[in-house]
């Protein structure tokens, strides 16, 4: 009798036991596939199809369209402008993570603001404000001129834009972390003797190399990939100053769209290799930094 | 130098025995100033100097008017499909375990990480009557690619990734007690979720959602592809502004761009707002 | 409403947190599940809520198999150790709660509701309150609202999960004594998790002494103190010294010395001696008496508490002696007045002083 009482306790436990704490089965199953077609109808599927009409017309032309002189002439100026951009942002976030984390001032609140800045600025105005900072008609536009100043259409311009959407990355990875990891690794450092520059470099930087890398990572995937903020300083001249993004409009636009795609494979694939070393990076040293706030 | 001398009478709160303040934060204000500041003063300065009535003749012209109702209009309803669709795909993330859960993690992020014109030419490959999605929804007699529908796709795409990284961490944080609570007091299942847990998620959800509709507002390389572009009727906001720089209207651009700003920072202002909000009421998240 | 727990085993990925636990809960009696962490405690609570199911057995509240319900049916109150209260409602909406959830048959009127909301917080002493966020609460007013939440549900049994565990010492006082009383009042069948022997003491009708997954002992605080059934028992509560002894013919020797206690009937063979700090005579050098070497001595409230050091394992023991005795030279002769011997085999035990005339020896299984 009582060996009866366990059985039947047992299986109707089962059933039941979802109750407390979860959903039953069949809600649980809807919601996964609801969510799931979602993520592959909008971000799966766009990303097949890049690979699929890259290779429309089979391997030879994709690689054909790769290597074609303004094709690689785009390769060439997208590492250029992440090459110098990226370096720059990063030293920038330092710097700010650095008076941000180890001192008190007043005014943090809105160096933080500003430092959010262009996430909430459309990229088209992004490169509209160079545009008229530097362009026909404004002060510095004619001084630049007779000077023999080209920033405008050219890849200064484009190398500015790039770092007016890209900065925040970096900075934005380091701030908490440094903040949270206080000064007293410094301090220490200090106390037995180290210059400033001996601490930096051998007590916060091996502290912040994972966030590093991570704010960089993101850095690059940006400045490699900006579109409108490139477009409406770069004047679209093809082989001079077009970068990646930009070459794939044109192409699309000529209807070339075998080559359009090649071309944004390419971004493609280093978009999967940005995912996948973040990752990895995440799995690393945590979530927490990585979730918040994008 | 003009700089140090600043920097001195900005004094710290707290002295401190840690070098490199002025150097960090000269070059940090003056990276800002140079990057940020000056251009988007010069924005300012050009708009102001366009003088009120100007002004507002191009701020109300029909199509400026037109092209801000479909930049907003069409990025609240992506922002409010992702806002709904978001969650669920937080829940099933955070709370359920299946095999390639961890991929689909990973996945979330892409519109981060894609290049806005990859993403802008594959949509619209996709949804184009002859495309793969487009060819299957044309006899039903919808039509996504090349209208204001494309926009909202294009936008839905962009806007994911804030909802579900903002309401990811709130909702892997809940305690499973609360839910325990509930269900000894009497709740069920969907009472626990509607009364206890959402509640508990609203501010992340209001946040991700502004977030994501900050976004889309200024989206243009995955818009203006599918778009179809056609003035009045499916033209967004930023390609506007583009449009009128080529030919050279710089009035008419720096207008619509300082009327985006300023709803940009009202949105900025907003988000802020919320999370203040949210932290005095429930007491700090953790 | 009694509650009777019959041969529940809970099994954890193979794990096993407990192992056949038989228990019966009067009704209206407020019982602690006292022990330490691991002692499968928390999860018998959690069965008898029904927010864990047994992996064999089965739970009865009165005549009914409790088992077949599901946790909201069962109309138990919980109060979990970190509160669990709801953030985002007031504290009237939290207590209020479980009432404006049930279906429009069963649920009272507004009025109704707040009425009673109202005299709850009368009774938990938190009137005035009703409009605060529980982050405006201290933790000892935030576990009173998590009462009375857990009592506006009517429930057939009160269950406290280390109700006061994260407060700090001063409110833990005022609140057991509190919850005594609370439960006086109302007279709902209570059952409570603690690792604080002192709390279980103060506080309960019967304290279940559990360890790893069994139920050592049920009994009253007096009986759980004075009559330990097994050496983890007589350990835990309160303190307690315990000395390897050797048992030949009926005496108790260590070292192969005598010590002058008589356990007769006693098989030979290794066994332990257990006995409290207090429970011990300090005797002259005449007649056998164990000997203890002074280590150090220190003030114990109204005594002087001596630590020495007993037989050629030098085993550490305590043991108090009044302030006005002198203690001479650097050894001690003591005899335990009230002690118990758990023979190693696991099976037999002798106590002494438990009640009854002196040398009377109780022989028990354990």
């Amino acid at each position: 009798m009582q060996a009866d009482a366990a059985i039947v306790t047992s299986q109707a436990m089962r059933g039941l036991a979802a109750n407390a704490t979860t959903e039953g089965r069949a809600s649980r199953l809807a919601l996964t596939v609801v969510a799931i077609a979602f993520l592959v109808l909008f971000l799966v599927l766009p990303l097949i199809v890049v690979l699929i009409e890259a290779l429309r017309q089979g391997f030879g032309a994709y690689v054909a369209a790769l290597v074609e002189p303004d094709a690689l002439a785009a390769i060439r100026l997208t590492l250029i402008v992440a090459a110098v951009a990226v370096p720059l942002n990063i030293v920038f976030g330092i710097a700010a993570a650095w008076a941000i984390a180890k001192f008190e001032f007043p005014g943090k609140a809105v160096l933080t603001t500003l430092i959010d800045l262009p996430f909430s600025v459309s990229p088209v105005i992004a490169g509209l404000v160079y545009v008229l900072l530097f362009g026909a008609g404004s002060v510095l536009g004619p001084w630049l001129e007779s000077h023999g100043i080209t920033i405008l259409f050219a890849v200064p311009g484009i190398v500015l834009a790039t770092i007016f959407v890209t900065f925040p990355f970096v900075a934005r990875e380091l701030i908490p972390l440094m903040q949270e990891q206080g000064t007293a690794d410094e301090e220490a450092a200090l106390s037995l003797g180290a210059s400033g520059w001996q601490a930096f470099r051998y007590v916060t930087l091996p502290n912040i190399k994972w966030g590093l890398l991570y704010g960089v990572l993101l850095c690059n995937a940006r400045a490699m990939g900006e579109f409108g903020a490139v477009s409406v300083v770069s004047g679209h001249i093809r082989g001079v100053t077009n970068t990646m993004p930009l070459h794939v409009e044109i192409l699309y636009n000529e209807y070339n769209f075998v080559a359009a795609f090649a071309v944004a494979s390419l971004l493609a694939l280093l978009a999967l290799l940005t995912l996948a070393l973040k990752t990895l990076l995440e799995l690393r040293f945590g979530r927490r930094l990585a979730a918040t706030r994008h | 130098m003009a700089a140090t001398a600043t920097l001195d009478r900005w004094r710290l709160r707290k002295p401190s025995v840690i070098p490199g303040f002025g150097m960090a934060l000269g070059f940090t204000l003056s990276y800002l100033a140079a990057i940020v500041l000056i251009p988007l003063a010069g924005l300012a300065w050009r708009s102001a100097s366009l003088g009120w009535d100007e002004f507002w003749a191009i701020a109300t012209e029909r199509r400026t008017l037109n092209a801000l109702q479909i930049s907003f209009g069409a990025s609240l309803i992506a922002a409010t499909v992702n806002a709904i669709f978001g969650v669920v795909i937080a829940w099933v993330l955070t709370r359920y375990r299946f095999p390639g859960r961890r991929v689909l993690d990973a996945i979330v992020d892409l519109p981060f990480a894609l290049p806005t014109a990859v993403a802008g030419i594959a949509l619209t490959s996709l949804y184009a009557p002859n495309g793969w999605l487009g060819g299957l929804l044309a006899p039903l007699g919808i039509k996504v690619a090349f209208t204001p529908l494309g926009i909202v796709v294009a936008l839905i795409f962009i806007g994911l990734p804030f909802v579900v990284r903002t309401v990811q961490p709130v909702m892997a944080e809940i305690d499973r007690e609360i839910e325990e609570a509930a269900a000894t007091l009497g709740a069920s299942r969907w009472t626990t979720i509607g009364r206890v847990i959402m509640p508990t998620l609203a501010p992340a959800i209001l946040t991700g959602f502004a977030l994501a509709f900050a976004r889309a507002v200024g989206e243009y390389g995955s818009v203006i592809f599918i778009a179809g572009n056609i003035p009045y009727v499916s033209e967004i906001a930023p390609l506007l502004i583009v449009i009128r720089l080529e030919e050279f209207d710089y009035a008419g651009a720096t207008a619509l761009a300082a009327i985006m700003l300023v709803i940009s920072f009202a949105m900025l202002l907003l988000i802020n707002l919320i999370q203040v909000w949210s932290r005095r009421r429930f007491g700090h998240a953790s | 409403m009694d509650v009777r727990i019959v041969g529940v085993r809970k099994e954890f990925d193979r794990f096993p947190a407990l192992h056949d636990v038989s228990l019966d809960i009067r009704s209206g009696e407020l019982i602690a599940l006292l022990g330490p962490s691991g002692s499968g405690k928390t999860t018998l609570l959690r069965l008898i809520a029904g927010l864990e199911f047994p992996t064999a057995g089965a739970v009865f509240f009165g005549e009914q198999d409790a088992s077949a319900k599901s946790v909201r049916e069962r109309n138990v109150g919980f109060v979990f150790q970190h509160y669990a209260l709801f953030r985002h409602m007031t504290v009237f909406d939290n207590i209020a709660f479980g009432l404006r959830i049930r279906p429009r048959g069963r649920r009272p009127s507004r009025q109704a509701i707040r009425d009673r909301v109202l005299k709850l917080l009368e009774l938990v002493q938190l009137s005035g309150l009703e409009n605060r966020f529980p982050a405006q609460l201290s933790g000892g007013q935030r576990q009173r609202v998590a009462l009375a939440r857990a009592l506006a549900i009517e429930p057939r049994i009160l269950l406290l999960d280390e109700p006061f565990g994260a407060l700090d010492a001063k409110v833990r006082k005022e609140l057991r004594r509190w919850l005594r009383e609370i439960h006086d009042k109302t007279g709902h069948t209570t059952v409570f998790v603690t690792h604080d022997q002192e709390e279980a003491l103060e506080l309960a009708d019967r304290i279940v002494v559990m360890s790893q997954g069994r139920i050592e002992q049920v009994g009253t605080p007096e009986e759980v103190y004075d009559a330990p059934n097994s050496p983890f028992v007589f350990g835990f509560i309160g303190e307690s010294n315990a000395i390897p002894v050797s048992v030949r013919n009926g005496h108790l020797q260590i070292a192969g010395r005598p010590i002058g206690i008589r356990a007769a009937g006693a098989p030979d063979g290794e066994a332990t001696l257990f006995f409290r700090p207090h429970d011990v005579e300090v005797v002259g050098e005449t007649g056998p008496a164990i000997a203890g070497v002074i280590i150090a001595t220190r003030r114990h409230e109204g005594s002087r508490r001596v630590e020495a050091e007993v037989g050629a394992g030098r085993h550490r023991i305590e043991i108090d002696v009044p302030l006005d005795r002198r203690l001479d030279g650097g050894t001690l002769w003591l005899r335990p007045r009230r002690w118990k011997v758990f023979a190693d085999d696991g099976r037999t035990a002798w106590s002494h002083g438990a009640m009854g005339t002196p040398f009377e020896a109780v022989a028990q299984a354990y």
